[in-house]
């Protein structure tokens, strides 16, 4: 009897669901299971998606990916997925994959900026590259020279650009999509903890009481992790609380038992309120946890007229009018802005009252300490009267009603014995005020001591899959170095250059080129060569006109590097054809600090290569000379000549990037030997080249680089962390395991960090303080001058080794607010069924099918208000653009009236051309979640 | 006619019968063809009609295939594409003779262009007969409520819903209309990984209108949620319970006819009497 | 041109009416949606066809006011001045049948004689016959077979299979039987018969001036309701005339005329 495939795919997937549940399943189909098996190869690897970080098991056969199972050995997930994760395996095969690198040229073929794209070779590809990058150099010196990176490049994609950039062209100007994604909650774990990512980790879910999602969207974000959540409610109804605390109705709300709408940017009074509550109840002293407080905690505050990331008066583009004066209007409160009524009793304490005009000074994450009583003091005006009439966000929930849940919400956090999880997403993060809001959070569990501990703690979930693992933990954001090191510290850059191998003095000490500053300088002329690599940079930002406008008619070369066309490729010069997550090895390490490594799967389509590779080729084409010589910055700012010092290490002028920073001695240590695992019976294109024989940046056929190159790019950056708090395993265990949580010391990873019980870091800093429960050991800013809420009264440094910091942050308005002409708030985000920008998700038929375009939902009353009918296309217009979308007033998204949400996956809704670029002007994280639109008929 | 002096005399009277009974059995003939044809033509039981259609009998005697509905419901201003500005094919399809539809009459396949449940349900209004009847969809302000639909039911087939293997999906409870009232989300935890909790689709029958989003939204090969005929789908109580726990079952049975109420069995076939007069069989 | 005029004129009306039809569904105009079946005139006029009604009724269906009321209007309409014009002037068949009759001319079937007799009152049969299956089989009838239908509703919604009995009537037409559908079988033909047996346009025959070349006869798709031609100056008053005009157009001798019958002149 013959089976057919689909029969072999069933007895396959009856066989392991039998095995997973105990079922004995009939000898004949166990037979056919292991036949259809059997020319299989499974293997481990990370799903492609979110920061939720689900180990997934991938079926290859014939060189193409067949299909997909969680991976049930896996903690995160234990065999299960999402519908995006259940889709993983036809992510890389779209009918529209990027196979050649495409150019824009004339008939000549000659590059033109106004031509067509057309195929062209690798070697015509890196040409181009290489002049407009020399041309850049040129013109604007290392800071004209740009790269918009991700938090889903790999580890080691993400370690290599970060050398290419930062020691190599001696550019800063390389920051991840991740700011947009979590750069709030990385100044709010520098500012309270001196050292970045979450204290706590999954298991906290398992053990908590009390689940709140602020600000998160969690059931369809994170669905996994929401899954587990459930679970835990369902485990003990009655003892397990969910609290939503959201800005309109989402199916985050399903489970909860308290959900409250609050109007947008008002989370910062709610916080305030539970603080309030903490700190002036009458019985105040037997809630705060005053042995934990005064051994553990310090108590500061930083200036509030910190503007709003906009556009400055003084910047090129405003002086030359590229900005209406309709956008105007708002972007003009980034440099004043007269107090509201609304905000005006929150900045009484720190000494303005309303329409005062307040005069912002950029962003700065300065900040002195203060006494407990000026941080009771900041608190006072956040009364439950005050707290419930700025936040309360459905007008037509009773006043009343908004209150009594305020006090439930505070009564959980206090409850004694009650264990408490706090997770928002981007929420809290895609903020004007997002460090403030970050840092209130670890407010409220440092009072009550329930931070780092099993089940209880601020928890900051992040959006990317590597988000953490790459743009945090290697630091590919402008301002970062390996392991929490910093551009700005000339110690950091000693021990980076010195790990590098390069001069000291190589690294640029100013790195302020976040990505919003790319995008700036490209339309200020400055930036002139900018690389897209494994996002979309120009789908994915707000005022995205201005962007685009700039990358198309301003002298200028953009390259996309990508596996699928989208709205990046579209506006770029050059578009080179990327291998996708399982044609290459790679890493990813997700929120709760899991680092997951995977091998290369198959040979990528047509003449893709990974980003790594393009990189590394791209670094043959430039010599020390052409990148080491002398710069004056636009601060004034000069790096030095590093050129004889190089000599002084054995290099000539002419040794190329690649031999310093990717084939250098340490390097070719790092033996690539086919028959040693974890390289055994695998792909590796990057070593040993492939049967594709593709071309490479000489016009010969890449051969490989002959060494083991991802183990090589891993165990470097590793190097930085170890001994240091940020402690990986070695590459090769990483392979074996599924994934695991560092700071791995002696072989064990880390569950709670800053707990003495569970973190080897604190046990031993600890012991210098001698606490015996907590140490929070982190460096950053761990000295600070004195004050009130007002100001710094001395200057001089106190240091609070080990300590953690508590801020005073008031409520203050977003720049731009829902009036007469602009009536609505836009809030946007995603969907479960989409990730991102959709460029791998819109071409999955199924996904495709489920959710075939973005909807405008919004509440009925407002619908029928404005004679709006439900599908009908209406226009969503800001002070920026407008783009058409459809009715929803049902389903998944209920906003409140005054709000309407539109998710950003579908660039034929384009919202982000409607978004405002305003962000948190500490953290530079953009505010998607709030402008103000008006709505009308198409 | 003429010819028939050349035959042999056939009586006036006796022509006069001959030619009716020729003529009825030519007719007797095509009429039982035509009804044969017509009894083909009442097409699948499985058809979905759209929202407001009269019992499928009823339906297909009132329906006078005019098409004024489907024009209506492609023509709605919801229905315009965003790229070309143009009405996109719209739920409702004539049927055309290849269909397992009668010919002329509206319907439409969810998996293909579902009902999007339009709040003013333009296709209804405009129907002359009232084969789409307009009453049952008026709620008692004397609106027309969408969700009084009832043009099928949503089934799910828990074999092939990836939710109830523990896979966060839920595609068609997201994409539900009436999200948490048709279709709510039954948790149970999953014992196998001990951590998570199965998220599974439960569809409410009585809230469940059939628009099919659900079904056009699911992501399996051959969707696992899919909509059926309410007569099709449903099973049926009788009316000679009421559940007692639940105040709303009473207009269930009061709704239904209450025909003859005596009970046949083979057992009481006879008369008491004449089952009496039988006699005891003693040996 | 002068021996086309009503020919075109059918033709613009025909066609427009296709044309109204389809862009209601097509462009959402709004100036006659629907079908034949029924429609709607600017939303608020209905029509519908009185014995797709009559069958309704014979389904046992409980009909809606406004089909009925658009019954009344294509009854009163017909009745009191159109006559039989639907099938020359609004019946999309007409073309098709019209063509088969065209191309049977060209290729001289007319000339071979055939015996194929079938009588034109089978159309008022197939009426009775239609009512008795919708009664039997609860729905309408003739709707289900219809090639008016079928034709009207292909040209709004896209033809499907049943294009097919289109191009059967065409054959039919061409090889079988000269105006085998339309005057002899279609009983919506019988029923518009009927209806239009009293109304006031009609043809005119001036005997004066005819000079009997019978060209009127030679295109007239019910040849039988002239029977006064050359001999009798009257209306023609038989119910299956369609007022299609052909005889008027084809007439060179001003023998032939629409005119308005006076009832009260007798």
């Amino acid at each position: 009897m013959s089976i057919s495939r689909r029969d072999f795919l069933k007895n396959s997937a009856a066989v392991a669901a039998a095995g997973a549940v105990g079922i004995s399943v009939p000898a004949t189909a166990q037979e056919a299971a292991a036949q259809a098996e059997s020319d299989w190869r499974w293997d481990k690897a990370a799903c492609r998606f979110c920061g939720t970080g689900c180990g997934i098991m991938l079926a290859t056969k014939g060189g193409k990916i067949v299909a997909v199972k969680g991976d049930p050995a896996a903690p995160v997930n234990r065999g299960l997925n999402c519908i995006k994760g259940y889709f993983t395996a036809k992510i890389m095969y779209g009918a529209d994959r990027l196979k050649t690198p495409l150019l824009r040229m004339n008939d000549k073929g000659e590059f033109d900026k106004k031509g067509k794209f057309k195929p062209v070779s690798w070697q015509r590809a890196f040409d181009e590259m290489e002049k407009h990058i020399k041309k850049a150099l040129k013109a604007s010196g290392p800071e004209g020279v740009a790269m918009f990176s991700s938090g889903q490049h790999t580890i080691m994609e993400g370690y290599a650009a970060q050398k290419l950039w930062k020691a190599g062209f001696r550019s800063n100007a390389l920051d991840p999509n991740a700011r947009h994604c979590m750069a709030s909650a990385v100044v709010g774990f520098y500012q309270t903890f001196g050292i970045d990512e979450p204290s706590g980790c999954y298991d906290d879910i398992e053990l908590t009481d009390t689940v709140v999602a602020w600000g998160s969207n969690m059931a369809e974000m994170h669905p996994i992790l929401w899954s587990r959540v459930s679970d835990r409610k369902l485990s003990n109804p009655d003892r397990v609380k969910v609290v939503s605390i959201q800005t309109y109705t989402h199916r985050t709300s399903d489970l909860a038992d308290i959900e409250i709408i609050f109007s947008p940017n008002t989370d910062l009074a709610i916080w305030n309120y539970i603080a309030r509550e903490i700190v002036m109840r009458d019985e105040a002293e037997k809630i705060i946890d005053w042995d934990f407080v005064k051994k553990h905690i310090v108590f500061a505050v930083g200036p509030v007229n910190i503007g709003y990331g906009l556009r400055r008066a003084d910047d090129k583009s405003i002086k030359e009018n590229k900005y209406s004066a309709l956008e105007m209007e708002t972007v003009s409160k980034e440099m004043q802005k007269a107090v509201s009524a609304k905000e005006a009793p929150a900045l009484e304490p720190y000494g303005y009252k309303e329409g005062d005009v307040m005069k912002n000074i950029p962003g700065t994450l300065g900040h002195w300490e203060i006494s407990f009583e000026e941080y009771k003091k900041s608190l006072e005006p956040y009364t439950l009267e005050y707290t419930a009439k700025i936040a309360k966000g459905d007008p037509n929930e009773d006043i009343e009603q908004f209150k009594k849940k305020l006090q439930a919400l505070a009564n959980l956090y206090i409850e004694k014995d009650r264990k408490v999880v706090s997770f928002w997403t981007m929420g809290m993060n895609q903020h004007t005020r997002g460090t403030w809001v970050n840092t209130q959070s670890y407010n409220v569990h440092f009072m009550l001591n329930k931070q780092a501990k099993p089940g209880s703690g601020a928890f900051s979930l992040t959006g990317q899959p590597s988000a953490c693992g790459t743009a945090r933990e290697v630091g590919t954001f402008a301002h970062r170095l390996p392991a929490d090191m910093m551009v700005e510290n000339p110690k950091h850059r000693e021990i980076t250059e010195k790990g590098w191998n390069v001069p000291l003095g190589t690294i640029n000490p100013v790195g302020d080129q976040h990505i919003m500053k790319i995008h700036r300088d490209i339309e200020d002329g400055v930036v002139k060569f900018a690389w897209v690599s494994v996002c979309n940079a120009y789908q994915d930002s707000a005022s995205a006109h201005h962007w685009i406008n700039a990358a198309r008619e301003m002298d200028n070369f953009i390259v996309t590097s990508d596996g699928y066309p989208g709205i990046s490729a579209k506006v770029s010069d050059l578009v080179l054809p990327s291998a996708m997550i399982y044609e290459k090895w790679g890493g990813y390490g997700n929120a709760e600090r899991r680092t997951q490594l995977w091998r290369q799967q198959v040979v990528p389509v047509g003449e893709a290569m990974s980003d790594t590779w393009q990189m590394v080729e791209l670094a043959k084409r430039f010599k020390l000379k052409d990148v080491w010589g002398e710069y004056t910055l636009r601060s004034g700012t000069k790096l030095a000549n590093v050129i004889d010092a190089a000599k002084k290490m054995g290099y000539t002028e002419d040794t190329t990037l690649y031999e310093v920073l990717y084939a250098n001695e340490k390097a070719k240590s790092y033996k690539a030997d086919p028959n040693k695992f974890p390289q055994k019976g695998f792909d590796n294109t990057e070593v040993f080249g492939d049967s594709r024989n593709v071309k490479g940046s000489d016009g010969e056929v890449f051969k490989g680089y002959g060494f083991m190159i991802q183990e090589y790019l891993f165990e470097e950056y590793a190097g930085f962390g170890r001994g240091h708090g940020h402690d990986l395993a070695p590459f090769e265990v990483y392979h074996q395991v599924r994934g695991l949580k560092w700071p791995v010391v002696d072989g064990k990873e880390t569950q709670w960090r800053f707990n003495v019980k569970y973190d080897p870091y604190a046990a031993k800093a600890a012991k210098q303080t001698g606490a015996d429960d907590f140490a929070f050991y982190g460096t950053l800013a761990k000295a600070l001058p004195q004050g009130d809420l007002k100001g710094i009264k001395d200057e001089t440094l106190k240091p609070l080794p080990n300590k953690a910091k508590i801020f005073a942050r008031p409520y203050m308005d977003p720049p731009e607010m829902p009036d007469e002409k602009y009536d609505t708030w836009l809030c946007t985000g995603r969907v479960l069924e989409h990730w991102h920008s959709g460029t791998m998700t819109m071409r999955v038929p199924e996904l495709f099918r489920a959710v075939p375009e973005a909807l405008c939902y919004i509440n009925p009353k407002d619908a029928t208000a404005k004679g709006f009918k439900q599908g009908e296309l209406i226009w969503v217009e800001s002070r920026r653009g407008k783009v058409k979308a459809r009715v929803e007033t049902r389903g998944r998204n209920r906003p409140p009236q005054g709000l309407v949400f539109v998710p950003w996956f579908d660039e034929k809704v384009f919202i982000n051309k409607v978004c405002l670029d305003a962000t948190c002007p500490m953290s530079k994280q953009t505010d998607y979640k709030k402008c103000a639109v008006k709505l009308y008929k198409a | 006619m003429e010819n028939t002096t050349k035959k042999p005399q056939i009586s006036e009277r006796r022509k006069f019968f001959t030619n009716i009974a020729h003529n009825a059995g030519l007719g007797l003939m095509g009429g039982l063809l035509w009804a044969g044809y017509a009894d083909k033509a009442k097409g699948s039981a499985l058809t979905l009609r759209p929202p407001g259609a009269l019992k499928e009998e009823d339906f297909l005697s009132a329906c006078i295939k005019c098409g004024l509905c489907a024009e209506a419901c492609t023509n709605r201003p919801s229905n315009i594409s965003k790229e070309t500005g143009k009405p996109r094919p719209g739920t409702l399809k004539i049927a055309k003779a290849q269909d397992d539809v009668t010919i002329g009459t509206p319907f439409f396949i969810a998996n293909d262009v579902p009902c999007y449940m339009c709040e003013d349900i333009p296709c209804v209004p405009v129907c002359p007969t009232g084969a789409l009847d307009m009453a049952s969809l008026t709620n008692k302000n004397n609106e027309l409520d969408f969700r009084l639909m009832d043009m099928g039911i949503a089934v799910v087939d828990p074999n092939s819903c990836i939710a109830f293997w523990g896979i966060q999906c839920d595609a068609c409870y997201r994409a539900c209309p009436l999200m948490d009232e048709a279709i709510k989300l039954e948790y149970d935890r999953n014992e196998r990984t001990g951590k998570h909790a199965f998220l599974k689709p439960i569809v409410v029958m009585d809230v469940c209108t059939g628009c099919g989003l659900c079904e056009k939204a699911c992501v399996t090969d051959k969707p696992a949620i899919f909509i059926q005929p309410r007569d099709i789908a449903l099973g049926d109580p009788g009316e000679h319970y009421v559940k007692g726990w639940d105040i709303k079952d009473e207009q269930r049975a009061i709704d239904q006819e209450i025909g003859d109420v005596t009970t046949k069995t083979e057992r009481s076939k006879k008369g008491a009497a004449d089952y009496l007069n039988e006699g005891v069989d003693f040996e | 041109m002068s021996n086309m005029k009503y020919l075109i004129l059918r033709r613009i009306s025909q066609i427009s009416l296709l044309v109204l039809y389809f862009g209601a569904n097509a462009f959402g105009w709004k100036v006659l949606t629907g079908t034949m079946s029924s429609s709607s005139v600017f939303e608020t006029i209905p029509l519908s066809d009185p014995f797709a009604v009559l069958q309704m009724f014979a389904a046992g269906a409980i009909l809606a006011f406004d089909a009925i009321l658009g019954a009344i209007i294509i009854v009163l309409f017909y009745g009191i001045i159109g006559g039989r014009s639907f099938c020359s002037w609004v019946c999309p068949v007409n073309m098709v049948t019209d063509a088969a009759n065209w191309l049977r001319r060209k290729l001289y079937i007319d000339k071979i004689e055939r015996k194929v007799w079938i009588s034109r009152n089978i159309r008022y049969y197939m009426i009775v016959l239609a009512l008795i299956v919708s009664f039997v089989s609860g729905m309408a009838a003739f709707e289900i077979i219809s090639p008016i239908t079928i034709l009207n509703r292909g040209a709004i919604f896209g033809f499907g299979a049943g294009a097919g009995l289109l191009v059967a009537i065409f054959l039919f037409d061409l090889f079988v039987l000269k105006n085998g559908w339309c005057g002899h079988i279609c009983p919506l033909g019988g029923v518009h018969s009927i209806i239009g047996k009293y109304s006031l346009i009609r043809v005119k025959h001036n005997s004066d001036n005819c000079t009997l070349c019978m060209k009127c006869k030679e295109v007239c798709p019910e040849v039988q309701v002239l029977d006064m031609i050359g001999k009798r100056s009257e209306f023609v008053v038989k119910q299956e005339c369609t007022n299609c005009g052909r005889c008027v157009d084809v007439c060179n001798d001003d023998a032939l005329s629409f005119n308005i019958r006076n009832y009260l002149k007798k």
